[in-house]
């Protein structure tokens, strides 16, 4: 079943690249939400190599975490758009291209450093650690590079991703109630900033985060 | 031992009950002061048995927290100071349910008898606890519970400004006072205060000390790290001003002599140095305080002083002790000790008496205030009564301790050899300056608030307040001249104190017995007198009787229309020793003179700011802000950025570590 996770793991990247050089909101959206869906089988996945039976517990997981970040969450964030009419382009401080290049540079530093990192036991596949690092800095990146608001969102939910997987394929006997812990955490983050982006929206109407300096002290 | 548990556990429930009845101020009062002072009259039982003689009481449970214990300990020590803690913290609490009523509706007096419940509570675990974590995690929570007390105004910008000096001040201290357990408990292998200095006397004593001196002195108030407490002593409601500067500046002089049993024999230099502190605390106090105009911040500064006279009395003591003179030793420590608990009285009861001023004209500016003794003729008693006893005259309490302290440093004078001598003669010059001093601080004090005639229209139409607030002055007032004649005959329960102080030197109680003896006569003379003027009181009233008797205004010395403008006012009054100390005080003066034959307007104005806090702190946080100002490009306001300073710290660790 190694083969299996890897595949995923794979299109996890691939899926990262494919944010990285996104322009459109909706579609960094629906991709993003693929990620998730993508990431939420892992579990199966990751029981199946290690021989075990299928558990409620982790197919609790698996439902729960594909419902919220396959479906509601791109939900919660479509809606975000429609209520704050923000124009469906993404603003990027660093260009596309550069974004992409970028992202290559993170991926060998992953690898680098995801293939020294001391752990616990042996995870269920090489390419895990380094993947699950290469996620949570393109989260990290996105955070950083993008201007609106709602692609914040997305980062965040992009590093969420990258912390899950690494849980899941990494350490592996995560105790279920950090599990669903960490997966509201992202609801109510998303949750949260649907809301806040709509305030500032109806306050400055706009949702440029690089506008909110006048509040700095 | 089991009442004091019983106590602690009524003050977290009444400060508890009284946060929940948050909406309803009489109910929250109600619960707030009541279990306060039903705590307190608790507490007093135990205090008092360990204090006749009783044998230390232990309780000890197991505690999750890594070198922690629930440790706790009751001997004549922690007793002796218990006494002010619940005497004062229940008559506080009972005038703080007065003096808060105007306050109903407007805040959330729930959640200010919460913290007050908190601050007793954390007062009497310091003086109970005997692990450093315990110690230090009561420590934090009193220094934490006052600063939200100290704040209670906090719509007023300089209540703000001075809750913020008091909290950077404590944690200053708390810094050093870290530093002093880490240290004792690696030697020691534990925090338990029973196995510091068990082996012996630790190896760097005089260092230990010196952080002691520090950490402690920035709580006690010792010049120049006293800077706190003119500024939030005021600011604060007065029950908490009575109860912070009567009481929890105290916990320093604790954790000092708390200090001291552990560190072995001192060395004459912690002896220099202590009568050092103290002369230039209690000196330079009385000075401020004579340049003050406001009257509550004036009583600060005499609680700086205070405390100059309490750790003048510890230095000779443990000059005594380094010397090997057991009585000047059993002397200075009775007496100090005894000041801690004479000065929580008299200026618990003046902080208290200030504040029922305040309650009733509004205003702390002794030049606003005056004629109010046949105002408020309950409260002035009261006030005159503390005033009497600050000023250290006979019979009253002040008398009684600062008469040991004297007669401490004038035995070592005389016993001591040449270089203890010289500082024990300071001390006795110090003291007897302090003394007078502050005698004339209190009459200007006393004069331009409580005589003369009123300067203002709110002073005029002032009342002596309710009896909630009139009761706790009262017996403050009388607590102050029953200790003062009483305090011959406390002996033994001073003698048990000292005797805990200086655990293994044999014979001290007895010589205090020595000096309390010596002390009856005095106070015996002071009583005479007393009574000889009370006898002239009734001998005119006997002769007046029957005879017409007019009264007239008080400044009528011709004038064809004399105003209260014409009085002395404090500052007038207080002038000419200003004026000597002006190289000290540095007093600011904004003049604009008389001019021509027919001269118009003139005004004056003085302000003394606090040196130590313009010459000394001042600058030193300006210094370090500017060194952090440096750092002023960090801060961009940009969520972008700082995820990227996130990012970046997160990558450079990992590729550090790993690569």
């Amino acid at each position: 079943m190694t083969s299996g996770a890897d595949a995923v793991l794979a299109g996890v990247a691939v899926t990262n690249f494919w944010l990285l050089g996104a322009s459109r909101l909706g579609h960094s959206i629906r991709v993003t939400a693929a990620q998730g869906i993508l990431l939420g089988f892992l579990p199966l996945l990751a029981a199946g190599a290690d021989g075990g039976a299928l558990s409620l517990r982790v197919l609790a997981l698996v439902a729960a975490s594909v419902l919220l970040k396959g479906l509601l969450f791109p939900r919660l964030l479509f809606r975000g758009i429609r209520e704050a009419s923000i124009r469906r382009e993404i603003e990027p401080y660093v260009g596309f291209t550069t974004s992409l290049v970028l992202g290559l540079v993170l991926l060998a530093v992953s690898l680098g450093i995801g293939t020294r990192l001391p752990l616990p036991h042996r995870p269920v596949s090489t390419l895990a650690v380094p993947i699950a690092l290469f996620t949570m800095l393109s989260g990290l990146f996105l955070i950083v590079s993008r201007r609106k608001a709602l692609t914040q969102v997305l980062g965040y939910l992009v590093l969420e991703d990258g912390i899950y997987a690494f849980g899941v394929l990494a350490v592996g006997e995560i105790p279920l109630l950090v599990e669903f812990g960490v997966l509201l955490d992202a609801f109510v983050a998303v949750f949260a900033m649907g809301i806040a982006i709509h305030r500032i929206h109806r306050e400055f109407d706009h949702i440029d985060a690089d506008r909110l300096k006048v509040l700095r002290g | 031992m089991t009442l004091l548990l019983v106590a602690l556990a009524i003050l977290g429930a009444s400060g508890v009950a009284a946060l929940a009845a948050g909406r309803r101020p009489r109910l929250a009062t109600a619960l707030g002061a009541g279990g306060t002072a039903l705590a307190c009259g608790l507490g007093l039982f135990p205090a008092a048995a360990a204090l006749a003689g009783g044998p230390p009481e232990h309780v000890r449970a197991a505690w999750d927290m890594p070198y922690g214990s629930l440790d706790l300990e009751l001997d004549a020590l922690s007793a002796f100071f218990l006494l002010p803690i619940f005497l004062l913290g229940g008559l506080a609490a009972v005038y703080g349910a007065g003096y808060l009523r105007p306050h109903a509706g407007r805040r959330n007096l729930g959640l200010s008898w919460l913290f007050y419940d908190a601050l007793v509570g954390s007062l009497v675990l310091v003086v109970l606890a005997r692990n450093g974590v315990l110690f230090l995690l009561a420590w934090e929570a009193m220094a934490l519970s006052s600063f939200f007390l100290v704040t209670f105004e906090d719509h007023r910008e300089e209540v703000r400004e001075a809750g913020w000096t008091y909290l950077v001040a404590t944690h200053l201290g708390t810094a050093f006072l870290l530093a002093l357990f880490l240290l004792l408990g690696r030697e020691a292998g534990s925090l338990d205060f029973r196995d510091f200095g068990a082996h012996g006397p630790p190896a760097h004593a005089g260092a230990l000390f010196l952080l002691a001196v520090v950490g402690f002195g920035a709580k006690a108030g010792f010049l120049p790290l006293h800077v706190w407490l003119p500024e939030a002593h005021p600011a604060a409601p007065s029950h908490v001003s009575a109860l912070l500067s009567g009481v929890m500046i105290k916990t320093g002089i604790y954790g000092l002599a708390r200090t001291l049993t552990w560190l072995g024999p001192p060395p004459a230099w912690w002896g220099w140095l202590l009568v050092g502190v103290g002369l230039s605390s209690g000196i330079l106090g009385v000075l401020f305080a004579l340049a003050q105009h406001d009257l509550k911040r004036l009583l600060a500064y005499h609680s700086v002083e205070n405390i100059g006279i309490i750790t003048l009395g510890l230095g000779v003591g443990v000059l005594g002790l380094a010397s090997g003179a057991p009585l000047v030793a059993a002397l200075g420590f009775a007496g100090g000790l005894l000041h801690v608990l004479n000065h929580a009285l008299f200026k618990g009861l003046l902080f208290l008496g200030a504040g029922a001023v305040l309650h009733a004209t509004g205003t702390r500016e002794m030049d606003r205030l005056g004629g109010l003794f046949r105002r408020m003729p309950r409260t002035g008693t009261s006030f005159l009564v503390g005033a009497a006893a600050i000023s250290g005259l006979p019979p009253l309490n002040g008398f009684a301790s600062e008469f040991l302290i004297f007669l401490g440093a004038l035995t070592g004078a005389l016993s001591l050899p040449l270089a203890g001598a010289t500082t024990c003669l300071a001390a006795l010059a110090g003291l007897a300056l302090i003394g007078g001093l502050a005698a004339a601080c209190f009459t200007k004090a006393f004069g331009a608030v409580f005589l003369g005639e009123p300067r203002t229209g709110e002073t005029a139409g002032a009342r002596d307040p309710g009896p909630a607030m009139g009761i706790p002055m009262a017996v403050l007032a009388a607590a102050c001249i029953v200790v003062g004649l009483l305090a011959p005959a406390g002996a033994g329960a001073i003698g048990s104190a000292v005797a805990a102080l200086v655990p293994g030197a044999h014979g001290l109680p007895e010589h205090v017995q020595t000096g309390c003896a010596a002390l009856s006569a005095a106070t015996a003379v002071g009583g005479v007198f007393l009574a000889a003027a009370a006898g002239v009181a009734l001998l005119r009233r006997a002769v007046l009787r029957g005879r017409p008797v007019a009264s007239s205004v008080t400044w009528d010395c011709g004038y064809a229309r004399p105003t209260a403008r014409m009085q002395y006012t404090s500052s007038s009054f207080a002038a000419p020793l200003v004026e000597m100390f002006r190289g000290l005080l540095r007093t600011r003066l904004r003049l604009e003179a008389t001019a021509g034959r027919f001269p118009g307007r003139a005004s004056l104005a003085t302000e003394t700011p606090d040196v130590c806090r313009e010459g000394l702190f001042a600058p030193a946080f300006r210094g370090v802000a500017r060194l952090l100002g440096s750092l002023r490009w960090l801060q961009q306001g940009s969520v972008h950025v700082y995820v990227l300073y996130i990012a970046a710290t997160l990558v450079a660790l990992l590729v550090w570590r790993l690569a």
